[in-house]
């Protein structure tokens, strides 16, 4: 009886020990998780003025907090895609030699429909609708 | 006299018999592997080093997203000796990769590790996990283009950590980029967290070694034994001496750089490598294709160098040979193949490729 007792009792020590454990670890986990900001809800950026790409070359441009990179192909059409790497995010770049856009950090390439032609990057970059009003060159994306 | 009476008073009120034990009679064995036991004291000076240089970088240095990278410009241009200090954190971090990996690979060779030392090895592999720890939060700090980098690339490979991979991923970069929050983070992991947690595991590291005496290699015969005070803390203390003398002469004729300012909105810049350490498990993570059978290929790297990771923990249970006192060449034969054909080969080839 007493045994039982016993064992009950440090049971209950037991599981009041974790509840305990698990209400101090609660709010330390709650403080380190990032605050969420706000969706990034910019759908449509001027990402050039007209006349400032020459064919065969690239830039990059502002698309709310995240980079993207529009493209001259080398017959004079606009392409715009994100320019995080769908690898591990490092920044893309235009190679002209190449006429393809190449990522240096671990050697990935996509080409000019942003379609992953080698390397380790496991998908495809996003790609942006471009018109052209007026001056700029406006980059819009479907969906934030 | 005046020590005498000194030691006398303090002698009343604690017992130094452990102390005065481990200054009379704790001896170090004489054999033609001596030498090797340099390696851990020496990656234990490296430690102190960059703790003494840590705390002065810490009296200029600013971990925000605006003022780092102008802070160790500070640092580097206008503070006294700032460029020393900041050379010799950065020439310091090498060495002491250096001495640990040195330490580790000597430790396997000689198998050290055989009972009834497995929890010295245990303890010593969780100290060169947190010696990549350290370089991997502070590598970020000085905030310039490689920096920049280094902190996205290596957050990201955490983020393909299955379950907790994503939660983990924001935790470090403080939210869904590498930004100020990033600093902010990696620099309380760098000068807190992690040293509190290494100088725990240290003493625990030295105790076991203190408790065991220094193992001596299967079948070698010591020709005798010297105390360890003084005669081999004066050996130790040449060691130092040198590793003092080409440390600050490193850091005075090659410098740290800094570099260009990290730019959120800029292309990765060409050419981008790791530190030499980190070049076998950045290889691995180029050579593998985006899926293999399905699997993203980041999954796939993560798990080859964990299991990695995870076999080099259990070598004393693995190796029952060497635990009987007999020879096990195939242990020898593996650690060769790792160093050799592993670690140096793809380590030149990804410096020079």
């Amino acid at each position: 009886m007493n045994a039982s007792r016993r064992k009950f009792l440090d049971g209950l020590l037991g599981l009041f020990s974790l509840a305990g454990l698990a209400a101090l670890a609660y709010p330390i986990l709650r403080y380190i998780t990032p605050i969420k900001k706000r969706e990034d809800s910019t759908l449509s950026v001027v990402a050039s003025k007209i006349n400032v790409l020459t064919p065969n070359t690239g830039k990059l441009f502002k698309f709310g907090s995240k980079p993207g990179i529009l493209i001259m192909t080398p017959e004079g059409k606009y392409r715009a895609f994100s320019a995080v790497c769908t690898h591990l995010g490092c920044i893309v770049q235009y190679s002209s030699k190449d006429q393809q856009i190449w990522c240096p950090c671990h050697n990935g390439w996509f080409d000019l429909n942003g379609h992953v032609v080698s390397g380790p990057p496991p998908r495809d970059l996003e790609r942006y609708t471009v018109f052209i009003k007026g001056q700029d060159i406006i980059v819009k994306k479907e969906k934030a | 006299m005046m020590k005498e009476k000194m030691l006398n008073w303090v002698e009343e009120r604690f017992d130094l018999s452990a102390i005065r034990h481990l200054t009379r009679e704790k001896t170090v064995p004489v054999h033609r592997y001596t030498p090797f036991y340099y390696f851990g004291g020496l990656a234990l000076f490296f430690f102190v080093v960059q703790i003494v240089t840590g705390i002065l970088l810490m009296l200029y240095y600013k971990p925000t997203g605006e003022n780092a990278y102008e802070s160790i410009r500070t640092i580097m241009t206008q503070v006294r000796f700032g460029w020393l200090i900041r050379s010799i954190h950065v020439w310091g971090t090498n060495l002491m990769m250096l001495a640990v990996l040195l330490h580790t690979f000597a430790k396997y060779f000689l198998k050290a590790y055989r009972k009834p030392r497995e929890l010295t090895w245990i303890s010593g592999f969780f100290l060169l996990v947190l010696a990549l720890g350290f370089s991997f939060t502070g590598h970020p700090l000085p905030w310039n283009e490689f920096a920049y980098f280094a902190a996205k690339i290596g957050t990201a490979s955490i983020g393909s950590v299955p379950l907790v991979g994503p939660w983990l991923l924001e935790a470090i970069r403080g939210g869904q980029g590498v930004t100020g929050n990033t600093i902010s983070r990696l620099f309380a992991l760098h000068v807190v967290v992690l040293p509190l947690v290494t100088i725990g595991l240290v003493i625990l590291h030295l105790l076991f070694v203190q408790i065991q005496g220094s193992s001596v290699p299967i079948k070698v015969k010591p020709v005798g034994e010297i105390p360890f005070f003084p005669n081999f803390f004066l050996r130790d203390l040449r060691v130092w001496m040198g590793a003092l003398i080409v440390l600050v002469g490193l850091a005075t004729f090659i410098p740290a750089e800094l570099g260009k300012k990290a730019a959120q909105f800029a292309s990765a810049p060409a050419g981008l490598k790791p530190d030499w350490y980190f070049l076998p498990m950045y290889q691995i993570l180029k050579w593998i294709p985006s899926t293999i059978l399905g699997i993203s290929g980041e999954l796939i790297g993560i798990g080859l160098i964990s299991t990695g990771a995870l076999l080099i923990l259990v070598v004393p249970f693995l190796d029952v040979k060497a635990s009987r006192e007999e020879e096990s060449t195939w242990f020898t034969v593996i650690g060769v193949f790792v160093l050799f054909v592993f670690m140096l080969a793809i380590t030149i080839y990804a410096k020079l490729y």
